[in-house]
């Protein structure tokens, strides 16, 4: 029995189409795999078969040894947090009550929130520097804010696994850094588990302690992100045409102009 | 980038304020009391609450009215009043719970088939039975709560053949449901155009006087489904973030949507049962709430509970007090008073977020 997240020839079926074909990936506490490649890899439907969103066509899902598939919803929401990718802005909710809604699992399913949780919810809105946002609507916020609300959210499930699909993918540059330093942040404090699926090859090289290259269902390269980012794999896997050029906190992929044939 | 936020103190997460649930207690009663006062005889506000309150022998209170007055306040208008809060109440409620359960701002608690499964069963008795009893038939409520619900079934029933779970499944069925009941209903009525006045007085709603039998008929489903959905309240909003995030949050999300429209549609049929279809109320009521107090079901439903009762019982008191003798359908009423009032909600909250 190990601790962290296990999962074993997990292979997902959608209309006939295999997204994920025998996946094998364990992440033990405090530690962060980036699930990197092309679209329509199945990356997204990774992180949801992890978090219970999609059926399983096989393969099994273990948390601390458990099997999540069998655990009951609140159960999961207790073990498993999840941030999508293009998080749902209910109209007319304030930063606070959306920040609540984590507590969900913590909660008898016809309570309200106690103090405590609206203490906790306070807090960790301070620790990722939004407090001054909790009445606000979070409709009314940038980009860069609502994503750290929405991993308060998370972080208030008080989970020991952290999903994070495209965490980076609305944001520009400057936010994108933040989010990723904000996450490593926690994943320290708390212990956390991380699995993130990445866009950008080279932040996802730099935060995760190790990279899974998915391409058609399958996982073809796992391990450094210094073994993983070749010119090669991404020519192959992304059909680009990149340098990758040696960073001081990692591999820095440059995309190149592909070079034109001469017309005869 | 960063907005610095006015009023951080005494930040807290949305609790329904004790001066709303005044208003809205405050707004009941002001029902209760015109409802009883108001009429072709006219009785002193405060007679009026002394009758109601000499009914509770632990009070020790003598209505002073005269043995007439008194059946006409305890026995006309009053079990009127109270059935008109009931009814408003779940047809509110009903709306407000379709609303949040579809995420739909379209909903109202006619949208899975219960009107036109009512109106069908209601036609086919009102047909099929002898001349001259017309709405007034005893076993029409009966009907109606039949048609209504079987509706609804069935609509869930299709929605779960076509193989997907998703509410956007359910609120197809529920449009091909309605189209089909409704024509099989039109088809009746023309056949039978002897009857059609009938037919029309109840599609258009009506409360009736009928003494206290009515309220205690609904009573129950009202008490029961006000608990239900009530319970939900925190749920709904959780639901916000639509079904596949609360799934993540802990939420059993299929039961949890199965349980809050099974509640939602048991008020809908009790309500139509004792009333015909009364429009207007459970889609305006719940969102002149939450454009004046805010979008969580931890307000609105509450509030809907005491607004759209209060709003149906005064509408009730327009419906027979502005043409007396005659009565004009509380459906027109609704929406003659209540889409105006709307358009006013909407202007001055609109105004105010600017």
């Amino acid at each position: 029995m190990s601790n962290g997240l296990d999962i074993r020839g997990v292979t997902v079926e959608l209309g006939g189409a295999r997204l994920l074909d025998g996946i094998d990936l364990s992440v033990e506490p405090g530690r962060w795999v980036s699930v990197v490649g092309p679209n329509g890899a199945g990356k997204t439907t990774l992180v949801h078969a992890i978090a219970g969103g999609v059926p399983l066509k096989a393969g099994r899902v273990l948390l601390d040894g458990r099997d999540v598939r069998r655990l009951r919803a609140r159960a999961r929401a207790r073990s498993i947090a999840l941030v999508p990718q293009s998080p749902v802005v209910p109209a007319g909710m304030s930063v606070l009550d959306y920040a609540l809604l984590g507590r969900t699992p913590h909660l008898a399913f016809f309570a309200t929130e106690t103090s405590d949780d609206v203490e906790r919810s306070t807090e960790v809105l301070e620790d990722l520097g939004v407090r001054h946002l909790a009445d606000r609507l979070l409709e009314t916020l940038s980009g860069g804010e609502r994503q750290r609300v929405v991993l308060a959210r998370a972080l208030l499930q008080d989970a020991p696994l952290l999903l994070l699909d495209e965490p980076t993918s609305a944001l520009d540059i400057g936010h994108q850094q933040d989010v990723l330093e904000l996450v490593e942040r926690l994943r320290d404090t708390r212990n956390l588990a991380v699995v993130s699926t990445m866009h950008d090859l080279t932040l996802a090289g730099f935060y995760a302690d190790e990279l899974v290259l998915l391409d058609q269902g399958r996982i073809v390269k796992r391990g450094a992100a210094g073994d993983v980012l070749t010119e090669e794999h991404l020519r192959r896997h992304f059909g680009a045409q990149v340098t990758v050029l040696r960073g001081a906190d990692g591999p820095l992929v440059v995309p190149q102009r592909p070079r034109r044939r001469a017309v005869p | 980038m960063t907005t610095l936020s006015g009023g951080a103190v005494g930040v807290g997460p949305t609790r329904l304020r004790a001066s709303w649930l005044a208003a809205g207690v405050a707004a009941v009663l002001a029902a209760l009391v015109l409802g009883m006062t108001v009429g072709p005889v006219a009785i002193r506000p405060g007679a009026a609450v002394e009758e109601l309150l000499s009914h509770f022998p632990l009070l020790g209170v003598h209505s002073s009215l005269s043995a007439q007055q008194a059946t006409i306040v305890s026995q006309l208008r009053l079990p009127r009043v109270v059935l008109g809060l009931l009814v408003g109440s779940m047809l509110a409620m009903a709306g407000a719970s379709y609303q949040g359960v579809f995420r739909n701002p379209l909903a109202d608690p006619y949208l899975l088939g219960a009107a036109a499964g009512a109106g069908l069963t209601v036609t086919l008795v009102i047909v099929s039975t002898a001349q001259g009893l017309g709405s007034t038939n005893p076993t029409v409520p009966v009907a109606a709560f039949v048609g209504a619900l079987g509706a609804v079934t069935l609509t869930y029933v299709v929605g779960r053949s076509a193989g997907s779970r998703s509410p956007a499944t359910l609120l197809l069925a529920g449009i091909a449901i309605t189209s089909f009941l409704t024509a099989v209903q039109t088809y009746l009525q023309q056949q039978h155009t002897q009857t059609i006045r009938e037919v029309y007085d109840w599609i258009l709603g009506r409360l009736t006087t009928a003494g206290w039998s009515q309220v205690v008929l609904i009573l129950p489903y009202f008490v029961v489904t006000t608990a239900v959905l009530l319970a939900h309240r925190r749920v709904l909003d959780v639901l916000a973030v639509g079904e596949a995030e609360a799934g993540t949050l802990g939420i059993p999300v299929a039961r949890t949507r199965l349980v809050i429209v099974a509640a939602a549609s048991l008020a809908t049929a009790a309500a139509v049962a004792v009333s015909g279809l009364i429009g207007f109320v459970g889609i305006i009521v719940p969102h002149a709430i939450r454009l004046a107090v805010g979008a969580s079901y931890r307000v609105i439903l509450p509030l809907s509970i005491l607004f759209g009762g209060a709003f149906l019982a005064l509408a009730d008191l327009a419906a027979r007090t502005v043409t007396a003798p005659s009565e004009i359908p509380i459906g027109v009423v609704t929406a003659f008073v209540g889409a105006p009032f709307f358009v006013l909600v909407l202007r001055t909250t609109q105004v105010g977020r600017r």
